[in-house]
């Protein structure tokens, strides 16, 4: 036996791809049974690599990690069978219907017909499809695509489900709905549930805990409100008058010795500080005297915007390459 | 066995419904070897009057080797299906399933076993229509058969291969069409070996679509050449066997690039 506690540990993961772009760089994490854990981070930060290593589609070149106990690398065969994976692309065959899809998942599982036809039932009316299973994938909508994908990967009832960026292309209402069934699944059933996400606010939401990434590293990890606590002080959020000032705002911010650190996203910048109406008359006074007009300010308890630039030292739009007019 | 059991789950309730959902391919798969059984036997009519081609009937000349062709032809393609599956993400949940990766590649050479016997059948039906005749009777038809569906395996594991190292569609498209009609012409399948040149005929030896071509003409010949056709049929096999070997070693390839 093994001194596995997770339902999915990974350990000091490597991973580095032709041309020297390292993808993993030490991450490791471990993941409660029966919980939804959110790896956060900007894209490219290493989240796909950490699910295609853990979901048994790519090898790390160090590090080790199991799933449900089972070691990811001497028994990917048997890592297979007691997981469920969506990746990012659907997954389905377009010319087969929502139906058709569903039963070859259970029958690869080498399901008895009988629960097979119960579970798909089940599945298809969980998550609204009941409508469409008799239409071919290649009609659905990309929300009714997505559902079918993580239904799919339900069919068998894995004991730990990967979802890879699921939410993106949904539309709010689309994403709040797959949080429900993914919150769902792990307080009713059990599933541990391994998400990635670069949307901050949704692991805020929803994941019980939350690992950031960034650069192929775990650089925090926690509950969100932990997450938050630990970075004791708060956040001044300032809107400048005019966006290509933020640089002109961020250097004569080095000068107020109140501002730990500070992140321009176009004409909003945000500084962080101890003690957030204190620091105020400081932040101001500085900004005046290094000619930036502000149009106002406000000050906010941290939100996880401000975790991730305090442990990636950048703001979490800059990470992901967004460059705001 | 898992292998057997996947491989049959991959082609029931993957390929044969995804070709029952496509008419059009069926449709196109049994038109064009009536094209070139039509085009080939108006085009080459008066070969058999060349002093040197042994005379008879071309269109019975010409069947088999429209059966070996088409069998070579659509089998060149079978790595589209893996381009396809890499890109929209099929690949990649088959591969997080417990499925053997042999199996991957036995369902898709079982679905191009089936569809290989289809084709091949149509032709050596409308062959016939047109006046071709099969001294060998059901049993030379069935090893024509067999033998295509050989040649389509082995081409069809070359082509899963290369979709896996390549993983793009104009790759594998230059690829198949850069191998397939010098095969195709370097052989004995539309124009008797004694009448090309030398080198053609010298080359044509080592060319399995030649071996293909012409131990399906012996066969539906009726000749005693039963025992040429069983060489051919080995060599074919092993063919067969070191491409599908082949292609899934090149599963790990992929597995390396993502």
């Amino acid at each position: 036996m093994t001194d596995v506690t997770g339902a999915v540990e990974a350990t000091d993961l490597r991973k580095s791809f032709k041309g020297g772009v390292r993808a993993l760089d030490g991450l490791s994490f471990s993941v409660a049974p029966g919980s939804v854990f959110a790896l956060l981070g900007p894209n490219g930060a290493g989240k796909t690599t950490t699910v295609r290593i853990l979901t048994t589609l790519s090898r790390p070149d160090g590090g080790r990690a199991t799933v449900a106990g089972i070691d990811v690398l001497s028994r990917p065969g048997q890592v297979r069978s007691v997981i469920g994976s969506v990746s990012q692309r659907s997954g389905a065959v377009s010319q087969l219907t929502g139906y058709e899809n569903l039963v070859m998942q259970g029958k690869i599982y080498q399901m008895r017909r009988a629960d097979l036809q119960r579970r798909v039932a089940e599945l298809l009316g969980q998550f609204g499809l009941v409508q469409a299973a008799r239409r071919q994938v290649r009609t659905y909508s990309g929300g009714m695509r997505r559902r079918l994908d993580v239904a799919t990967a339900l069919v068998h009832r894995p004991a730990v489900l990967f979802l890879d960026e699921p939410t993106t292309g949904l539309d709010p209402e689309g994403r709040a709905e797959l949080w429900a069934v993914l919150t769902g699944l792990a307080s009713a059933e059990g599933t541990t549930v391994l998400v990635t996400t670069h949307y901050l606010e949704e692991a805020d939401r929803f994941a019980a805990k939350i690992a950031i990434v960034d650069q192929g590293r775990i650089v925090a990890e926690g509950n969100s409100e932990q997450l938050k606590a630990r970075l004791q002080g708060d956040s001044v959020q300032l809107e400048l008058a005019d966006a290509h000032g933020a640089e002109l705002a961020e250097k004569a911010l080095t000068r107020v010795p109140q501002v730990r650190q500070t992140a321009a996203d176009g004409a909003m910048l945000r500084a962080r500080v101890a003690d957030g109406p204190r620091a105020l008359p400081a932040v101001l006074a500085g900004l005046e005297a290094g000619g930036v007009p502000v149009l106002s300010v406000t000050v906010a308890r941290p939100s996880l915007d401000d975790v991730y630039l305090h442990y990636a030292g950048r703001s979490f739009r800059q990470a992901e390459g967004i460059t705001v007019a | 066995m898992n292998l057997v059991r996947q491989s049959w789950v991959l082609l029931t309730t993957r390929y044969l419904r995804q070709l029952y959902r496509q008419p059009a391919v069926i449709g196109i798969t049994l038109t064009q070897p009536v094209i070139w059984l039509l085009l080939f036997g108006a085009l080459f009519k008066k070969v058999t009057e060349i002093p040197g081609f042994g005379g008879g009937n071309y269109i019975t000349y010409l069947t088999p080797g429209v059966v070996v062709m088409t069998a070579l032809f659509s089998s060149s393609w079978t790595g589209m299906a893996y381009i396809e599956d890499m890109d929209s993400g099929v690949m990649d949940r088959f591969l997080t399933a417990p499925i053997p990766r042999a199996a991957l590649i036995t369902a898709s050479l079982a679905y191009q076993a089936v569809t290989t016997v289809v084709q091949s059948a149509v032709i050596i039906a409308l062959g016939w229509a047109m006046g071709a005749r099969f001294p060998g009777g059901a049993a030379g038809i069935a090893a024509l058969i067999a033998i295509s569906v050989l040649i389509a395996l082995a081409m069809a594991g070359l082509s899963n291969g290369l979709a896996l190292l390549a993983r793009q569609r104009e790759t594998l498209i230059a690829a198949s069409t850069t191998l397939v009609l010098p095969l195709t012409f370097l052989s004995g399948a539309f124009l008797s070996l004694r009448l090309v040149p030398g080198w053609i005929a010298a080359t044509a030896r080592f060319n399995p679509v030649n071996w293909a071509a012409s131990a399906g003409r012996l066969a539906i010949g009726g000749q005693s050449g039963w025992g040429t056709v069983g060489s051919y049929a080995g060599f074919l096999a092993i063919a067969l066997v070191l491409t599908a070997a082949a292609s899934t070693r090149a599963f790990r390839a992929y597995q390396r690039s993502v």
